[in-house]
């Protein structure tokens, strides 16, 4: 534990952790956009092909050198975008299998070109191995600077363009109508993305990298709606999780860092899927279970009054047969029972409920809402509105469609018989009575 | 049988049941999914050694099978949530084979396993790696493997080849004929990573991928019978095998990588050339259009 | 005898938009019954949920006074278009005998007469000589006959079709009528989701007028009226006076 705290003091590792932390930032958030644009693996296929490109540089260069490493993967990156696009246009192959081929066969030859170059060298093949699954140790202070200048200026560019990044991303043809040169801006969002790809690969590797790009941003979505959180989230989950995969492998012999980093990454996932507040599970779950509460009071509401209406003698119904009526699972029943009774809308005496007049107040609005949304879908497209169940209000159409509304609910035989005496008494709904 | 030869045969058969299994893959648009399932099989198989104590292939079998489910499971219940389906994938397979790099570096070491050898598969070591039964030596450990995966293969797509076409067809239709469509998926996930695993040892698991996808992508630019497209996927990989094996040779590098190369320029010739789906036969076609247009 | 068909209080909801609401019917044998409806109206989703495609909140349903699984080769499904992998690589006649496939079994191959009925059904849908053609090289009225051929072959004795005329050419139009009235002359039961309301009082003997609820079901004499389809269609009806008294016009000559 100690020795892990000493390490901080070691200026090579802040360096490194300095880059690191700026890559993360980086991948997380153009991640977000490629996340968005549904490229999640076109990333991963860029990843890959990016190892016969610095195989190459390496080659043609002599010795390691991150800044041809960066070029040589950025250009077969670019190239492997282009095949794939091809690829799906020009043949029945679909997009899936295209990246599936173009991922494989140039990774292959990547490693072809590897052995060789193993092979042929001494010594000075050091450095391509690291690019596999990474190892942020291997990097150097000049290796820092570039790869930390590129995140900056990507950084930068995301800042200046974001509105139109935004905007392409979501609907391009509107892009496009408002005059947005998309082919431009889409090639300069490629060309980010490629770039983000390549800076991190001799820190995560290859196989790894895809992750990066996916992983912070499909994380950073379960906390927030509005992009620009969520693209700045992605980034600070990018960049903790490069850190302290980076920390850990640093200070352990002969662990790759691209596995601890994404490792890091996936468990703030996860820990979002369950917690988070905007679409996570625990919150999904907590609200399921408020909603099958109240749907099984409403339920057993509709219900009686349904019985209500269809006897017109009997005001006394057993237990039994409202709960036959619909269908309300065994473990809510004591609960409604309980609920209903104590906010004094229904009566209970040996099993049989009936309703109270407060009851019946509430009975009717719920049916008289129920049925009216009811006849407005069977005829939602002659509405101007278009609700939802949750959002639907008599007081959101206009006075004619309320109108027409109320005729077709009386068209259909569905107009609430039992009215409530205070609505009888106070003529509060006056369109009902008008009819 | 030559040392040449054993190598060979065991490429062959890697080809055989990828290609096989992978036309299905390539057909139901799932080629990311065994991109996914041939990354995480390793955790399977370092899974299956801790678990077991030892290399047998049947533990390392059992394993993949194992993980090639869950992933499948995970990336199912992911997409249920709402995850998109390639984040889901994305997240899912890099997350288990991160693990099983991890767990291999922290105690594979002193043992055969070794993560350039996952990754790449040691097909040269193949033919010494024996299998011994009452002392008679019957051959590499891994042509067993691969045969008797190859032999299932083989027979769970003769047995149910109805059911694999009219699942990657019309899977609605499929479900109102009263065919079990999950059950056949889970099926042909399992074949899946049987053939992963059993791939491994030669060829490593990024470039089963290879052979997975790029033969059974290459038959489908050449033909417009299913049933054709199997035997071409399966000639086809054998042949990149083949040629794979040969160059590797001649220029000193990595066998699994010239074979996953021979792979891409095989797809690249049928890409342009196949007189069905290929650049040259659209180009044909519309010329010949064309002239028919003059003529008449 | 039992009903081809008997629907009781079925009810579906899509992510708590109820798309369904207690429909319940009785379909008599050897008829042709149209279900009639407005778009959303739930005509799509009441035959998948019939065929098990789609969960039901509640409600049940009886094939021949049986179960679905137990009757499912007596029942055949000529679903809409758009489902199917067109590049897949398959021709006309392969499509056809995989209608078979219910007939022949688990782990079994097709027999020569399965192959001889498949190829009887594309000659009756008149697709005969395109039967090595590869599906995504026939037109979409072509396409259209093949599925019906495909439905055909299943030589069930209730049908399902899922809006079978839309965007078909008028040889196709032709010949789906001329199949589905044959289909009634040999005593099968056919369910049809109809679109097109000129059609209606001359295809269907019964006719299931549907917007969520069943708004009325019966005879198209007794039921196809402008009252009914007034509260199907709500307002939109406007343009319908005039054209039942156009039918009988040309009818009568």
């Amino acid at each position: 534990m100690k020795e892990f705290f000493l390490q901080f003091q070691d200026p090579n590792t802040q360096w490194v952790l300095f880059g690191t932390l700026l890559l993360g930032l980086s991948s997380g958030v153009l991640g977000s956009f490629a996340l968005l644009r549904k490229q999640s693996l076109i990333g991963d296929a860029m990843a890959h092909a990016a190892l016969p490109g610095v195989c190459i540089a390496f080659l043609l260069y002599g010795s390691k050198s991150l800044f041809w490493f960066i070029i040589g993967a950025a250009i077969s990156g670019f190239i492997s975008t282009w095949l794939i696009h091809i690829i799906v246009k020009k043949s029945r192959i679909k997009e899936d299998s295209a990246i599936g081929i173009v991922l494989s066969v140039f990774f292959g030859f990547g490693i072809v070109l590897l052995t060789y170059i193993q092979n042929e060298s001494t010594g000075n093949k050091s450095g391509l191995d690291d690019f596999i699954f990474g190892q942020a140790a291997s990097l150097v202070k000049s290796d820092v600077i570039l790869i930390s200048t590129i995140s900056v200026v990507l950084l930068l560019l995301t800042t200046l363009f974001y509105k139109e990044f935004k905007i392409i991303t979501f609907d391009p043809s509107f892009a496009k109508g408002i005059g947005l040169p998309v082919k431009w801006f889409d090639s300069i969002l490629i060309i980010m993305i490629v770039l983000a790809v390549v800076i991190g690969l001799q820190t995560v590797g290859v196989i790894l990298m895809a992750a990066m790009l996916i992983t912070p941003a499909i994380a950073a979505r379960y906390w927030t709606d509005r992009l620009s959180f969520m693209i700045i989230l992605a980034g600070l989950i990018g960049a903790f999780s490069g850190g302290v995969g980076t920390l850990i492998s640093t200070t352990t012999k002969g662990l790759p860092t691209g596995p601890l980093i994404i490792v890091a990454a996936t468990s703030i996932f996860i820990l979002s899927l369950i917690f988070g507040p905007k679409k996570g599970l625990l919150q999904a779950f907590i609200k399921h279970l408020k909603l099958r509460k109240k749907t099984a009071l409403n339920q057993f509401l509709l219900s009686l009054y349904d019985l209500n209406e269809q006897s017109l003698h009997s005001k006394l119904f057993s237990e039994i047969e409202v709960f036959e009526k619909r269908k309300i699972s065994k473990s809510l029943q004591q609960y409604v029972i309980k609920e209903l009774s104590n906010k004094g809308l229904i009566s209970v005496e040996d099993g049989q409920v009936s309703l109270t007049d407060k009851g019946l107040e509430a009975a009717y609005e719920l049916v008289l809402n129920h049925r009216l949304y009811e006849t407005y879908l069977m005829h939602e497209l002659e509405f101007q509105e278009v609700m939802s169940h949750k959002e639907f209000s008599i007081s959101l159409l206009t006075e004619k469609e309320k109108q027409k509304l109320y005729q077709l609910l009386e068209l259909h035989g569905r107009k609430p018989v039992l009215v409530p005496n205070s609505l009888r008494a106070h003529k509060k709904k006056v369109f009902i009575h008008e009819l | 049988m030559s040392y040449e030869a054993w190598i060979l045969l065991t490429a062959s058969l890697v080809g055989a049941s990828c290609g096989l299994i992978g036309s299905f893959l390539v057909l139901r648009k799932m080629a990311m999914l065994s991109d996914a399932i041939s990354h995480s099989v390793l955790l399977g198989i370092v899974g299956a050694y801790f678990i077991s104590q030892s290399l047998s292939g049947v533990y390392m079998l059992i394993g993949a099978g194992i993980v090639g489910l869950l992933t499948t499971l995970f990336v199912q219940l992911l997409s249920d949530k709402g995850v998109q389906s390639d984040a889901a994938i994305g997240v899912v397979f890099t997350f288990l084979f991160a693990i099983g790099v991890i767990l291999l570096s922290l105690y594979g070491g002193n043992v055969h396993l070794d993560v350039e050898h996952a990754l790449m598969g040691e097909i040269a070591f193949i033919p010494w790696d024996t299998l011994e039964i009452n002392g008679v030596d019957i051959g590499p450990k891994s042509v067993w493997m691969l045969g008797f995966v190859l032999v299932i293969n083989v027979l769970l797509t003769i047995l149910f080849y109805k059911e694999f076409k009219i699942s990657a067809f019309d899977p609605e239709m499929a479900l109102a004929l009263g065919i079990p469509v999950t059950f056949f998926h889970y099926l042909q996930m399992t074949m899946l990573s049987l053939t992963t695993v059993a791939s491994f040892d030669s060829v490593g698991a990024i470039l089963v991928v290879a052979m997975l996808i790029v033969p059974a992508a290459t038959a489908y630019l050449l033909t417009d019978r299913l049933i054709h497209m199997l035997w071409m996927s399966i000639a086809i990989g054998v042949l990149s095998a083949f040629i794979g094996y040969y160059s590797a040779s001649l220029f000193n590098v990595s066998i699994s990588g010239a074979m996953a190369t021979a792979t891409g320029i095989l797809f690249a010739l049928a890409f342009i050339f196949s007189p069905l789906h290929g650049l040259l036969g659209k180009w044909l076609a519309q010329k010949n259009v064309r002239m028919e247009v003059k003529k008449g | 005898m039992a009903h081809p068909l008997s629907v009781e209080n079925i009810t579906v909801a899509y992510h708590k938009k109820p798309v369904l609401q207690e429909v319940s019917f009785s379909v008599p044998e050897g008829k042709l019954i149209g279900i009639i409806g407005p778009n959303g109206a739930g005509k799509s989703t009441l035959i998948k949920t019939i065929l098990g495609l789609i969960p039901k909140a509640s409600g049940s349903i009886e094939f021949f006074g049986d179960t679905y699984k137990k009757q499912i080769k007596r029942i055949g499904y000529v679903p809409q278009r758009g489902t199917v992998d067109w590049d897949f690589p398959t021709n006309a006649l392969d499509v056809v005998t995989m209608g078979r496939y219910g007939h022949i079994g688990w782990m079994k191959r097709p027999k020569k007469e399965d192959i001889e009925i498949a190829k009887a059904c594309l000659k009756k849908v008149g697709m005969l000589e395109y039967a090595n053609r590869q599906i995504s090289q026939l037109s979409g009225g072509q396409q259209q006959r093949v599925f019906l051929a495909r439905a055909l072959a299943q030589d069930a004795d209730l049908y399902f079709m899922d809006e079978p005329f839309v965007g078909v050419d008028a040889a196709t139009e032709k010949a789906i009528v001329t199949l589905l009235n044959e289909l009634k002359e040999r005593g099968k039961t056919v369910l049809v989701v109809h679109h097109d309301l000129q059609t209606v009082k001359e295809y269907f003997d019964w006719v299931l007028l549907l917007n969520m609820r069943v708004i009325a079901y019966g005879k198209t004499e007794e039921v196809f009226n402008l009252e009914n389809l007034q509260k199907t269609y709500g307002g939109k009806l406007a343009f319908l006076e005039e054209r039942p008294t156009l039918v009988k016009e040309n009818r009568s000559v």
